[in-house]
């Protein structure tokens, strides 16, 4: 296919290749810069929402992030002691 | 209510400063009272785009640091009264520039002009991160080639997180606007399409502007292309760029050259 579009065409598409190159060196660009900082901000607003209710250890809120292929999966863990106590924060009010 | 435009791209050469002029003078046309100012501190060329290279008195840097008053430094077009230059200073570098100072300027344009336009120099350095601080909008200058493409993607990560408006958990309304583009070469897939360039950015199209001789024309003589040559491809193309940031629905297309024989004969003498 490439041989018979070489010799009508004269040169063979590059622009496929200019795009697939991209697609992936972004994707790993994006993830690079971006994930530290997007997992720390929803570890403390998640912990911010959830110490409002419940009186939780900031060590044992895990929140995670698995890169797949098509979609990735977002694991947010938080160890609640036994006898769950409502915060001081909600009985106040 | 003032709107702050940023025009960026990361990479140079792509046509940030070509835009800005060409844009600022198109918007002007259409009765907006526009100020252009050249961020590029070091490196000014807007003013020599412009045609205002011999007025510069005063610039930027001189209006930061309280050594010159705003409307001394602020340079009126020769043909649009209502188009105005802030110019960059030539001989001192990025350095000058304070954030603090660049918000006193850009807060002093808004009650001054309808629009303010900031080119933004080249990199992800200071100058450039200042350029796009206080923007309301950006316009991400792209070229259809992987290296503009690529530095637009982390502009665009940029503007998502280094601007005031990111900051305060608002949004900077971006545009993408693709130049040099040659419908003939995507078509046969030997440039990155409109399409490729839409789905890897994923940011919506203000425009495209075709690659054109119109545009280096309109530079060697200092004067916006939507000016210079107000009917050509890439003037029709900013103009319905401007006419989109303005809100009116303009439908997409990518201009073409118009070659009547007369347009041919008086081309020719005109080059």
């Amino acid at each position: 296919m490439m041989n018979v579009m070489r010799l009508f065409g004269g040169r063979s598409a590059s622009a496929p290749v200019a795009r697939e190159r991209l697609q992936i060196l972004l994707s790993h660009e994006r993830g690079r810069t971006g994930t530290p900082d997007l997992l720390e901000m929803l570890r403390s607003e998640i912990l911010g929402v959830v110490s409002k209710h419940i009186d939780v250890d900031p060590d044992k809120v895990v929140v995670k992030m698995d890169r797949g292929k098509f979609v990735s999966m977002l694991e947010v863990d938080i160890e609640v002691p036994n006898g769950v106590q409502r915060s001081k924060m909600v009985a106040a009010t | 209510m003032a709107k702050v435009l940023v025009v960026t791209s990361g990479k140079g050469g792509v046509g940030k400063t070509t835009s800005t002029a060409a844009l600022g003078a198109a918007l002007a046309q259409m009765g907006q009272n526009v100020v252009v100012i050249d961020f590029d501190v070091g490196l000014r060329n807007l003013d020599l785009v412009m045609g205002a290279e011999r007025r510069v008195v005063f610039d930027l840097i001189n209006v930061v640091q309280g050594v010159a008053k705003l409307p001394q430094a602020l340079i009126r077009d020769k043909r649009l009264e209502n188009l105005w230059l802030l110019p960059a200073s030539q001989t001192r570098d990025k350095d000058a520039l304070t954030e603090e100072g660049v918000k006193r300027v850009i807060a002093d344009l808004k009650t001054k002009f309808d629009w303010i336009l900031c080119d933004s120099p080249a990199g992800i350095e200071r100058g450039a991160t200042l350029a796009m601080r206080y923007a309301d909008e950006a316009i991400i200058v792209t070229n259809p080639e992987v290296s503009s493409v690529r530095d637009s993607d982390r502009i665009i990560g940029m503007l998502d997180s280094k601007t005031v408006r990111a900051e305060r958990g608002e949004r900077v309304e971006k545009h993408l606007l693709v130049t040099r583009y040659d419908a003939g070469r995507a078509a046969r897939g030997e440039m990155l399409s409109i399409d490729d360039i839409l789905e890897i950015l994923a940011t919506p199209l203000l425009g495209i502007v075709p690659e054109s001789q119109d545009v280096l024309r309109a530079s060697n003589v200092g004067c916006p292309v939507t000016l210079n040559a107000a009917s050509s491809a890439p003037a029709r193309a900013y103009t319905d760029a401007v006419r989109r940031l303005m809100g009116e629905a303009v439908e997409m297309t990518v201009p073409v050259e118009r070659k009547g024989l007369m347009d041919r004969l008086l081309r020719r003498r005109a080059a």
